[in-house]
């Protein structure tokens, strides 16, 4: 039965009834990171320094030395990655297992809001009444934020950082407890540099998607891209972080698979 | 009197720029230890350990009773005894820069030598005695005008014996931070036709952005120093046109070796000021080496400013100080590496600087306006090294006179 789901997967990807969609922003020295008071360690961007290239250094090959955080560019969140999270078991990239890195999105277009507002916030209300409109969010699902936030990407309106902090769209609390204990979602997929809104550290409580999805078990994929070219309903993500020993997060290649008539 | 410089006409690009040479270099370790304090903007000369007699130029040994030489502070007077102009040589460098004045003066000190003369300056005058190091960093004597003349500064020679900012375009390689915005205003006020302002992340804004960007004569430019990248596609873009580098990068943390430092604070430390000032000359120096005698806006100078405390090593910043020192460590192997194209190389060195970095640290601090003041002097000198402000003149001069006990000091 296996053999024969997975060969009419192949064959489907091959016709291209099955498309791939690219979620992963290129990782690049310009990609922003996320930006924290100037006191505390900061998150490092994406550095590469060539080995060689086809030079004295190497004659026939070009390869470059890459550091970065593991949280920069397009990443994932483990659950150790916030303090809720760090007693839970298996709780860092390596030790997760890899049967979380593929699963199901739904897709929650809030670019209108957004666009409205800067400081949108998911709430558990808004989330009921999508619900009304466009059917319940699967079980075991990635819930996925789309916000059009990626077309910000290179300039000052991604971070959207004002004298009071960032400005970014994001769920409240509630919305997060919702997502959890009721949609028992796989994690919060969002275009943000991170799975709170910009203003949420003034939340109550302070951060609630870091804490609440982190403090039970759950992921987070942040910089994302073309969200706004998946379905509602009926993509699959592949998303599989690097396996560093006892790793927060990792910078990852974030796939979707789309029906070909949805793509 | 001296015929006041005018803006450079923009290059003919039909004709091939001229090629740096640097007058001959005095090899002898005597002349090197005379260098060392010219670097410095002293003018010394030898004095006998035995016999008190001053002796120039720089020997091994006293020439009158063979007794140990010393250097020592001289007044700085003369008189100008017989002067010439030279109009034909088989030097290269020189060739370039007939016709050259030289005279010889009566050093109040007592020796006679043969120096080069300011235009303002004719036989018969008394004479303010620089010491000063040409572009190859070989010392030598110049006659300046005892007081101030008109556009004194403008002389061509003495422009050969400087790297004045005046007319030059000048890369300030990070002015998001307060010494970068003091520094690259001052390069401005001292003539400079433009401040190339690096900004390492172009996206986000920074205090003093609206009023520095606005000043006329500033373009600011992305510049992030720990991004071989960012670092190239300037060089590629701008490489041509700049003829003095100000590194005023800085990432000073308080912390520790075994205790309370922090493993990411040394990493960012060591990358942006070690590797960075790597990343910065490699870069642009193969372009400023191409023209260091590009006529009145020819590359002259890279400066770097550091903290003294690369020196010593220091309590409390320990990260910050070692980073300081491995910079100073690149600072003079680059100067030994681009001295022979022609480019001078030169280092500020600061106190702790009165920023958020240091407000622990008691006063007296090192005030941006400090620094930028030392730059500015240190250009128009054309020294190797200079203290910005009290504390690093302190720990300089202490260090120099005993460096393992200035060592125990600074880290307890």
């Amino acid at each position: 039965m296996n053999q024969q789901l997975l060969s009419r997967l192949a064959s489907a990807l091959t016709s291209g009834q099955v498309r791939v969609i690219d979620l992963t922003n290129t990782l690049s020295p310009e990609f922003p990171v996320i930006v924290l008071p100037p006191e505390f360690g900061q998150c490092m961007t994406f550095r590469m320094e060539e080995v060689s290239r086809y030079n004295e250094n190497g004659p026939a090959w070009y390869w470059n030395n890459i550091s970065m955080n593991e949280h920069t560019g397009t990443h994932f969140d483990a659950p150790a990655h916030w303090v809720t999270g760090k007693d839970l078991p298996s709780n860092t990239v390596d030790a997760i297992p890899a049967q979380n890195f593929v699963a199901p999105v739904v897709v929650i277009d809030i670019s209108t809001e957004s666009a409205a507002d800067a400081d949108f916030v998911v709430t558990r209300d808004f989330l009921e009444n999508w619900e009304k409109k466009n059917g319940p969010i699967p079980l075991r699902h990635w819930i996925a934020l789309r916000t059009d936030w990626h077309k910000r990407v290179g300039t000052p309106e991604y971070l959207n950082l004002q004298e009071d902090g960032a400005h970014s769209p994001g769920p409240d609390a509630g919305a997060v407890e919702f997502m959890v204990h009721e949609r028992d979602c796989v994690g919060l997929a969002v275009e943000t540099v991170g799975t709170d809104a910009g203003q949420a550290f003034h939340f109550n409580p302070p951060l609630p998607a870091h804490s609440i999805l982190h403090g039970n078990n759950r992921f987070g994929l942040q910089c994302l891209t073309n969200l706004d070219k998946l379905p509602t309903f009926g993509a699959m993500i592949v998303a599989c972080p690097l396996k560093i020993e006892g790793g927060s997060g990792s910078p990852l290649r974030v796939i979707a698979l789309v029906d070909g008539e949805d793509a | 009197m001296t015929a006041p410089l005018t803006p450079p006409k923009r290059k003919d690009p039909l004709v091939r720029t001229r090629a740096g040479h640097v007058p001959p270099e005095l090899r002898s370790h005597a002349a090197r230890a005379m260098a060392v304090r010219a670097g410095q903007g002293r003018f010394v000369l030898q004095v006998c350990d035995r016999c008190a007699g001053v002796t120039y130029p720089p020997r091994d040994c006293c020439p009158r009773c063979w007794g140990e030489l010393s250097w020592k502070d001289q007044a700085r007077g003369a008189v100008v005894m017989a002067e010439t102009t030279v109009r034909a040589t088989i030097d290269l460098f020189f060739r370039e820069h007939l016709p050259w004045r030289i005279g010889s003066v009566r050093l109040d000190a007592g020796p006679m030598a043969i120096v080069h003369l300011h235009g303002d300056v004719k036989q018969g005058d008394r004479v303010r005695m620089e010491l000063r190091l040409d572009r190859g960093g070989a010392p030598a004597l110049f006659a300046l005008p005892e007081k101030e003349t008109p556009n004194m500064a403008d002389d061509a020679q003495l422009r050969e014996f400087s790297a004045d900012p005046k007319f030059r375009r000048v890369l300030v390689t990070d002015g998001r931070s307060p010494i970068g915005q003091v520094v690259a205003e001052a390069l401005l006020k001292s003539g400079a036709q433009t401040v190339f302002l690096g900004n390492a992340e172009p996206l986000m804004r920074y205090p003093g952005q609206d009023h520095i960007e606005a000043i006329d004569g500033i373009e600011p430019v992305a510049l992030n120093l720990v991004h071989t990248r960012s670092c190239q596609e300037l060089a590629a873009q701008m490489g041509g046109r700049i003829d003095i580098i100000v590194n005023t990068a800085a990432f000073a943390r308080q912390g520790g070796v075994g205790f309370g430092g922090k493993l990411t604070d040394l990493q960012t430390g060591l990358d942006i000021e070690v590797m960075g000032l790597m990343r910065l000359a490699q870069a642009f120096a193969p372009a400023m080496s191409g023209r260091s005698d590009d006529g009145v806006n020819s590359a002259v100078a890279f400066v770097d400013i550091v903290s003294v405390h690369g020196l010593t090593g220091k309590t409390g910043y320990a990260g910050s100080a070692a980073s300081a020192a491995a910079r100073l460590s690149l600072i003079a192997s680059l100067r030994g590496e681009i001295a022979k194209a022609g480019i001078r190389v030169m280092t500020v060195l600061t106190g702790p600087v009165d920023d958020e970095w240091h407000q622990n640290v008691p006063l007296p601090k090192t005030a941006p306006e400090q620094i930028a003041k030392a730059v500015i002097e240190t250009l128009v000198k054309g020294q190797e090294t200079i203290c910005a402000g009290d504390i690093a003149r302190d720990v300089l001069s202490r260090w120099q006179s005993d460096p393992l006990l200035t060592i125990r000091e600074e880290n307890q």
